[in-house]
């Protein structure tokens, strides 16, 4: 599969576990940028999830991730992102 | 392009990259902490400060006792062991004796480390056992219904008090720092960075360390009073809380709803148990004693 790599409009993302988020808002009430919103949908045990609503916002602090109690989101820089993948060894 | 990020655009999980997964028992999430708890972010912290510490993962151990916190140990990827009900800080004092090598962590609630298992902390602070003691205060008895806690403040209705509560609550870093503990501490969920810092501060210390952390619990305390989810709370910990490092712990008193003060209180050095035992002996004893436990620095 290939997929396109994505636009970047801000400084990080985040990544979000759906099916294991409790939807405490805990991310979206202490993002720093308030770049989260909860999603439309729900998920498999009936809680709205996090989703970036607002990507030019997302500095990828990771303050998310910090406050998750469910351990479901974190944030990462680009750049930290892009690091670790030229350190993955290439695949065969 | 890593597999992370096309899993991230597929709208998937990505287990891979959060920084906190390795610490975690995979099988056993989601835990059963309720939504808005409190626990589950103080766990993300300390894995964080397992993080900052670089410590040697086999060379530490965490014990639990029963309660909410006490199934901590159940969800870290550590060697843990959950204790019977109030003993997590004996069986960590045997732990630690009968192996003085391991950097030994109680991770456990307010009920359990100050109801049911008081006299064993009073102790094992006055001795300085070497015990990073890690109390998760959530002011009531949460897994067995929200009865009234040793550190329920005085107004609250709970499941025993339901015309409000009248008993005067304990001050956990006064209790802390009058036994004798090195190291005293008290952060809510909402002071994350400090927390983790604190905790590794703690893991790198010696001699008896505690910390206090104030977490929600939104079921059975906020709910039963009328406050709000477990975010209500965490944003009133933001607005009152007051930052006073080296305040006089006599003085730090949680009223209910009042000012929080958090920060670090007490940092401090005293010979720990098994180090007292050393140099005794040694003095008692002379060439016959061969001193006991690790390796101290100088020697």
């Amino acid at each position: 599969m290939t997929v396109e790599e994505p636009i970047r409009k801000g400084k990080g993302t985040v990544f979000v576990r759906h099916e294991i988020c409790k939807g405490c808002s805990y991310c979206l009430d202490f993002c720093p940028t308030h770049a989260l919103d909860f999603s439309q949908d729900f998920n498999q045990k009936g809680y709205h999830y996090p989703v970036l609503a607002r990507e030019e916002a997302c500095t990828g602090c990771d303050m998310c991730g910090l406050f998750c109690p469910d351990f479901a989101i974190y944030g990462v820089r680009w750049k930290d992102l892009d690091a670790q993948r030229t350190a993955l060894p290439t695949e065969p | 392009m890593s597999e992370s990020l096309e899993l991230h655009l597929a709208g998937e999980e990505s287990a891979l990259d959060n920084p906190v997964l390795p610490y975690l028992r995979q099988d056993r999430i989601p835990h059963i902490w309720c939504p808005g708890c409190g626990i589950g972010t103080s766990v993300n912290c300390f894995c964080r400060a397992l993080t900052d510490s670089a410590l040697d993962l086999d060379k530490l151990a965490i014990v639990s006792g029963i309660g909410c916190t006490g199934r901590t140990a159940g969800y870290l990827n550590l060697d843990s062991f959950h204790t019977t009900h109030g003993r997590a800080i004996p069986f960590a004092t045997g732990l630690k004796l009968a192996n003085p090598e391991l950097n030994v962590v109680v991770y456990s609630g307010d009920g359990d480390l100050f109801a049911i298992g008081g006299n064993h902390f009073f102790h094992a602070a006055r001795r300085n056992m070497d015990l990073l003691v890690i109390c998760v205060n959530n002011f009531t008895y949460g897994m067995t219904g929200g009865q009234v806690a040793p550190t329920t403040p005085v107004g609250p209705t709970q499941t025993t008090m339901p015309l409000g509560n009248f008993e005067n609550p304990f001050n956990l870093p006064f209790i802390a720092d009058a036994c004798g503990a090195t190291y005293v501490a008290r952060w809510t969920v909402y002071h994350v960075r400090q927390l983790a810092k604190a905790m590794k501060e703690g893991l790198l210390k010696k001699g008896f360390r505690f910390i206090e952390v104030m977490a929600p619990c939104p079921t059975l305390y906020s709910r039963r009073n009328r406050l709000g989810d477990g975010v209500d709370q965490v944003k009133y910990y933001k607005e009152n809380s007051v930052i006073k490092n080296g305040i006089d712990t006599k003085d730090i008193g949680l009223g209910y709803q009042g000012e929080i003060v958090v920060g670090k209180f007490v940092d401090r050095e005293r010979p720990t148990w098994l180090e007292a035992m050393d140099d005794h002996f040694s003095a008692v004893l002379g060439d016959r004693y061969t001193p006991y436990g690790p390796m101290r620095e100088g020697e």
